[in-house]
């Protein structure tokens, strides 16, 4: 029975992916698992492996095309009885199945809980997190468990370090088998358990998620599984900020064909902020802190049924009129629809905009594998008090969002604090 | 079957051939009268004439531009070089006359350069090399390393039979300390083949020449720990038998690459590189080296005994590998 090889739907708010090399060619036998195709995505560069052994009897997206996921990519005709048919059981499928799910936190699972699904993690979590930082073990181990099915997370690793070995890993098979005990279920099957079943009163109508949608909803949960997220929230006169733009909007247009927002002077306060505070521009792998030089600032813009984070690459490097340009460019192609996998990938920090649509403030959640994003409230005119007398100011709540994991309380309000700082006191020349 | 040493295993591997075959001939510097610095050839130039074991200046150059001459013309040389250390003078008729002559132009040459190598008898820096891997390097020549007396006959006599350039590295520590018995009838041991000293289940030592005996050494050491050590004895470098070490590997699952040459561009490391390529999945810890150091042979003997791995330092780098 034929089995359709469909592009999977890694985990990231991007529809499509990249097929950057196929590794069999049409006629050639591939066995279940095998890696079969290379794709690139928004988030990394992954091998796909095979959902089924048999025969590459059609090849149906070439090297360098780029199509949306669950689109059918290439066909199989073998023996293998998987089941492929139903896009959305079979997209998510073939990773999981090749990476076992070593990356959560080393406390085993309690009884009786639903294991958090591998597939919600981030795909760079997967991949190069994986195994290598939170299990130690080796080649072999790894082929083993491959071969039984096995979490390693459940083994106990006895030798240097806690590293599972060879013999760990065979006792525990054994176990297993003798004592009876149930194997533990393999993780697809964990993936599969469903959710506690819900009933609605009155008229329903159901709608089946989109797939950016559906990974806009696996991204938001497992941010929040991963990161401990703590919040605060500063107010920051924008006088200034608003006066520059009003005396410069109509020239700053006319000169560069660009719109004078405000984001790009939020922009250029995060990047100053960040190169005093570099923590906050940083990423969790394992027990490890992995600090970028480069600052990728990712900007969240709305669309119509969702949302994306272009990424302004080497924001650091650009000056004020180079960040306007990059946002109005990147949210226009947004918009249409036109951006291209590297533009949506590699992001540093990233900042949302509530009060676009009149928030005063919101509390976002932290985009992985970041460590802190800020919150832009609306701007708007204020009383407040100004040489004890009330005064009407141009006033805007700035909330970031940071990783308590490794960012402390003093360094988000360093950070805020920097931020504020050169908002009020807004002297950068914006022409 | 007579109990031979490994030395006298050799005499008797090509004595044997020189009787069997007319146009095999043994050349080499006081071989003949003297017979041969370690007396390997002793008997010989009374048994087959000056025709047929020729004392020859001491020019390295000469004797292995001769054999290669002889061999060409249909011969079956074997020259001895009084130490290996010395080969480095013949190397360019080696390497670049032998090894390439049935590449460029198609005729064999069927030629046996054997001689002693290795360490262990105080011999200073320039009697103790183990220089195999200049010539395992080299594309075009065989080169084998026997440890012991049975195998040692077998591969001299598949040696002078093999239509290629051989390079027969004979270990000088092993010349009259092995006693072995060994078979008065004809055989011979394939080049190319390893061969597994002893099975065992935890950790795998790859290993060749008179260090085969030091693992053996540290295998009896560590089974009383309860720790089972399989030893692979390599006998032929060039071809080497990837698939018995790829088994071991794949049985134990750890591994141990053990010999006397120093360490950068060693066998070891061409071992490791084919594990790493080919055996990956069956790895359960990582890859060990276990060599000389990267210096020349010391002389003084307390320092001669620091350079060379022994079965100590065997068992200390197996107890380190098996807490893996």
């Amino acid at each position: 029975m034929p089995t359709n090889v469909i592009m999977p739907q890694m985990g990231e708010s991007i529809a499509e992916g990249t097929i950057t090399k196929w590794m069999k060619k049409v006629g050639e036998r591939v066995e279940r698992d095998e890696p079969l195709f290379e794709i690139s995505t928004d988030k990394v560069d992954a091998e796909i492996p095979s959902p089924a052994a048999g025969i590459l009897t059609k090849i149906l997206a070439t090297e360098n095309e780029t199509v949306a996921v669950n689109s059918v990519v290439a066909v199989i005709d073998g023996e293998s009885a998987v089941d492929s048919a139903p896009a959305p059981a079979a997209t998510a499928a073939p990773r999981p199945e090749a990476v076992p799910p070593v990356v959560l936190p080393a406390t085993p699972t309690p009884a009786g809980q639903i294991a958090p699904s591998p597939a919600a993690l981030p795909i760079s979590e997967q991949s190069e997190g994986g195994e290598a930082g939170e299990i130690r073990t080796s080649p072999l181990v790894r082929r083993i468990a491959r071969e039984h099915n096995v979490d390693l997370n459940q083994v106990r690793g006895t030798g240097l370090g806690g590293r599972v070995s060879k013999k760990d890993i065979l006792d525990f098979i054994e176990q297993q088998s003798a004592g009876g005990a149930a194997v533990p279920a393999p993780p697809v099957e964990v993936q599969k358990v469903a959710p506690p079943q819900v009933t609605f009163a009155g008229e329903t109508h159901v709608v089946p998620m989109t797939p950016m949608r559906r990974q806009i909803a696996e991204h938001m949960v497992a941010s929040k599984r991963t990161s401990a997220h703590v919040y605060t929230v500063i107010e920051v006169e924008m006088t200034r900020v608003v006066a520059t733009r009003e005396r410069y909007k109509n020239e700053f247009e006319q000169r560069n064909g660009i719109k004078l927002t405000f984001t790009p002077f939020f922009v250029r306060a995060c990047v100053e902020g960040i190169k005093e505070l570099p923590i906050i521009n940083s990423s969790v792998d394992g027990t490890n802190v992995v600090y970028k030089r480069d600052v990728n600032m990712g900007i969240a813009v709305a669309l119509e049924n969702g949302l994306i984070v272009p990424v302004i690459k080497r924001a650091d490097e650009k000056n004020f009129l180079g960040v306007a340009r990059a946002v109005q460019d990147l949210a226009d192609r947004a918009r249409s629809k036109r951006l291209s996998v590297d533009e949506v990938q590699g992001g540093t920090f990233t900042i949302t905009n509530p009060g676009s649509f009149g928030g005063l403030f919101g509390l976002p959640i932290i985009n992985q594998p970041q460590v802190a994003i800020l919150g832009v409230g609306a701007i708007e005119k204020r009383p407040v008090v100004r040489d004890d007398a009330i005064a009407i100011r141009h006033m805007v709540y700035l909330s970031i969002s940071y990783d308590h994991r490794v960012v402390d309380g003093a360094v988000a309000e360093q950070f805020m604090g920097k931020i504020k700082k050169i908002l009020e006191n807004w002297d950068e020349p914006v022409l | 079957m007579a109990l031979l040493t490994y030395l006298e295993a050799i005499r008797q591997g090509i004595w044997e051939e020189m009787e069997r075959d007319p146009s095999v001939f043994v050349m080499g510097e006081d071989i003949g009268v003297y017979g041969g610095a370690f007396k390997v050839t002793a008997g010989m130039l009374e048994k087959f004439g000056e025709d047929r074991v020729i004392d020859t200046p001491i020019s390295e150059s000469a004797i292995v531009g001769a054999a290669i001459g002889a061999a060409l013309m249909g011969m079956r040389p074997v020259v001895e070089m009084q130490f290996m250390d010395f080969i480095a003078c013949g190397f360019n008729q080696i390497v670049n006359m032998a090894a390439k002559m049935h590449y460029r132009w198609g005729p064999a040459v069927p030629m046996v350069i054997r001689g002693p190598s290795g360490a262990g008898v105080h011999g200073g820096p320039y009697h103790s090399q183990s220089n195999e891997m200049w010539f395992v390097h080299t594309p075009g020549l065989k080169v084998v390393a026997p440890a012991t007396a049975y195998d040692a006959k077998g591969l001299i006599k598949a040696a002078i039979r093999d239509d290629n350039p051989v390079i027969f590295f004979e270990h000088k520590f092993l010349y009259r300390r092995i006693k072995e018995d060994v078979p008065e009838q004809d055989y011979v041991v394939p080049i190319g083949k390893a061969v597994v000293r002893r099975p065992g289940t935890d950790i795998a030592v790859i290993t060749y020449g008179a260090m085969v005996w030091t693992a053996l050494d540290a295998a009896r050491k560590l089974e009383e720990e309860g720790l089972s050590l399989e030893v692979v004895d390599l006998r032929s470098l060039l071809p080497y038998d990837e698939e018995t070490v790829l088994a071991s590997v794949h049985k134990c699952g750890k591994v141990i690459l053990l010999h006397e040459d120093t360490r950068t561009g060693g066998m070891a490391g061409e071992l490791a590189a084919l594990i790493g390529e080919k055996g990956f999945e069956d790895l359960d810890g990582p890859i060990v080296r276990l060599t000389a150091p990267d210096t020349p042979v010391p002389f003084a003997p307390p320092l001669e005994e620091y350079f060379l791995p022994n079965a100590q330092t065997v068992a200390e780098a197996a107890r380190r590998l098996a807490s893996y």
